[in-house]
């Protein structure tokens, strides 16, 4: 018995300790990532770089013999186009899917859906990417009658279609994680079953909800090979949903194997890491500030 | 008693859940303007029994019924609109559920599901309503925060003024005391005490003590089987029809 309690007085602080580490680490690297990013291209940006051409011209021409020019806006447009066009489909498709396969499925469909979307998410994006370059683009060429139909269109598709199984796996796990008892009272209270969910389970499981939607944005931002292959690989500030783009992801992709290493291409090529890690950051950051503000409410 | 009075009829009500059998048989009628308590120890089918009366059965996917339950003579699984049917039956669970809404909202919630929009209505019933529940005194500076953040016996209190929100024809309160202090049980049962001219109240409890203070009548659940219903005078006296009564209510049982 005496030891019994020893090992265990003893097995505690260690315990916490092994837990404080893993957390700790998870923070290091974290930091580390973005560090070791950040120096590869320190260098140039603060000497040479001009910040302000950088964030507000749409010329990218780091190759250029005669005059190199490094405006990522025009990288910024395309990243930002397809990801809103991918949110635009994904976010409405998702939740409604999650509602439905959480909400309204028999248990055997249930599981059914639950494969499929599973399925869904296994594919490897440059699957999706394949799938982008042949049947979209001719899909689009068709109905469109356009010249070309690697778009801002054809990449929100695919990258929809890669978001849509993260925010309904997501999305449900929220919604059944809501207590029974919540659907019972409010069903006890004479509540149809979508006064049951627009009343109560989109309220209770908001938070849940948020974070599948961010990281189906967090996703999509992210994506780069499906992306460099569906939208065209054209640098250009795209004026509709026929245009081709470029987004940043897959400007690093395909220039950084090119850059000589340590050259002014290639360390901003980092600097674009750096600039995609600080979206992401404020993104999730935005998130945990909502979520933090509808919990004091 | 007479026929007409009768508000709800339950006759050879057989429940079972797979393999279990919940509710073995059994036919018992609820009066109109009554107090009807139900008690017997825990697993005898007290929450099935009112799980079928308002068809929150429905929700159990495994759940079995069979034998007929009336409300206002209507078969329940007949009923042209279940919603309907729910909004007429008030009903408290034993633990409190404080619906992840505002206390207005928790309490405003059934009326806006059956369509009423006016500030002023929802105003007059969510007042209404938790003085009923004997809570408005507490909670009426901070309606607008969260259900969740009252007490458990204010939480209780307040699923009850819910349930009283759509003016429900039949209350029925399952085990509402476990989660109350004494104190607040007394107001809770009091606040009963003048309800019962306005509805009819199926009240399961595992006080007996509560039964006898509260009831007209008091059925007797046991494993499924109802094995006596009567008038209070006869169930609390020392000769109701059946041994086991009286070792219940004078708890010698077991
Ligand atoms: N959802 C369910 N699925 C399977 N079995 C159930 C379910 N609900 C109740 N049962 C079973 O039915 C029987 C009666 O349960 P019920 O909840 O009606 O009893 P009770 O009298 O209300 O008990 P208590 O006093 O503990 O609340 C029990 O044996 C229980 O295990
Ligand atoms: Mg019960």
């Amino acid at each position: 018995m005496i030891n019994r309690h020893r090992l265990e007085t003893l097995s505690e602080p260690v315990l916490e300790w092994v837990i404080r580490l893993c957390g700790i680490s998870a923070i290091i690297f974290v930091f580390g990532i973005f560090f070791f990013v950040f120096r590869e291209g320190a260098d140039f940006l603060f000497r040479g770089l001009d910040l302000v051409e950088f964030f507000t011209s749409p010329e990218w021409y780091p190759t250029s013999v005669s005059h190199k020019r490094y405006g990522v806006l025009a990288l910024i447009a395309g990243t930002a186009s397809v990801t809103v066009l991918a949110m635009v489909i994904a976010v409405p498709f998702g939740l409604g899917a999650a509602i439905f396969v959480s909400e309204f499925c028999g248990p055997k469909l249930k599981e059914t859906f639950k494969i499929i979307i599973e399925l869904l998410a296994a594919i490897p994006s440059v699957v999706w990417g394949f799938i982008g370059l042949t049947i979209m683009n001719e899909m689009i060429i068709d109905l469109f009658n356009a010249p070309i139909g690697l778009t801002v269109l054809n990449g929100g598709i695919i990258l929809a279609l890669m978001s849509v199984p993260i925010i309904v796996s997501i999305g449900e796990d929220a919604l059944k994680a809501v207590p029974d008892s919540y659907r019972e009272a409010a069903e006890a209270l004479g509540a149809s079953r979508w006064q049951v969910i627009y009343r109560v389970l989109l309220p209770a499981a908001k938070n849940g909800l948020l974070a599948a939607v961010l990281l189906g944005v967090a996703r999509a931002i992210g994506e780069t090979m499906a992306v460099l292959m569906a939208t065209g690989h054209a640098v250009k500030i795209p004026h509709s949903l026929l245009d081709s783009v470029r987004t940043l992801t897959a400007t690093i992709a395909a220039e950084l194997g090119e850059a000589p290493v340590h050259s002014d291409h290639y360390q901003v090529l980092f600097i674009i890491g750096v600039l995609l890690f600080s979206i992401t950051f404020a993104v999730n950051l935005t998130a945990d500030l909502v979520v933090k503000g509808i919990r004091q409410k | 008693m007479r026929d007409d009075d009768k508000k709800i009829e339950i006759s050879n009500l057989r429940v079972t859940y797979g393999e279990k059998e919940a509710l073995k048989g059994i036919s018992l009628d609820v009066y109109e303007n009554e107090i009807l308590s139900i008690i017997g120890p825990a697993q005898s089918g007290k929450t099935t029994l009112l799980k079928v009366i308002n068809r929150t059965i429905d929700l159990v996917p495994d759940a079995k019924v069979q034998g007929t339950a009336k409300v206002d003579g209507e078969n329940v699984r007949d009923v042209k609109s279940v919603y309907q049917l729910r909004r007429k039956i008030g009903m408290v669970f034993p633990l409190p559920v404080g619906l992840p809404l505002s206390i207005y909202d928790n309490v405003a919630f059934a009326p806006r599901a059956a369509g009423i929009r006016n500030r002023k209505d929802l105003d007059a019933i969510v007042e209404h309503c938790l003085q009923q529940a004997a809570l408005w005194d507490e909670v009426k500076d901070r309606l607008d925060s969260l259900g969740t953040r009252l007490s458990g016996g204010q939480q209780q209190r307040l699923t009850i003024a819910r349930a009283l929100s759509h003016q429900p024809e039949i209350l029925c309160l399952d085990e509402f005391s476990i989660a109350v202090d004494p104190v607040t049980t007394m107001r809770i049962e009091d606040v009963l005490k003048e309800l019962r001219s306005q509805v009819t109240i199926i009240l399961v409890t595992n006080l007996v003590q509560q039964a006898r203070r509260l009831a007209d009548r008091t059925a007797f659940l046991l494993n499924g089987e109802l094995i006596e219903i009567d008038i209070n005078e006869v169930i609390f006296s020392d000769s109701p029809a059946n041994q086991m009564t009286y070792d219940y209510v004078s708890g010698t049982f077991g």
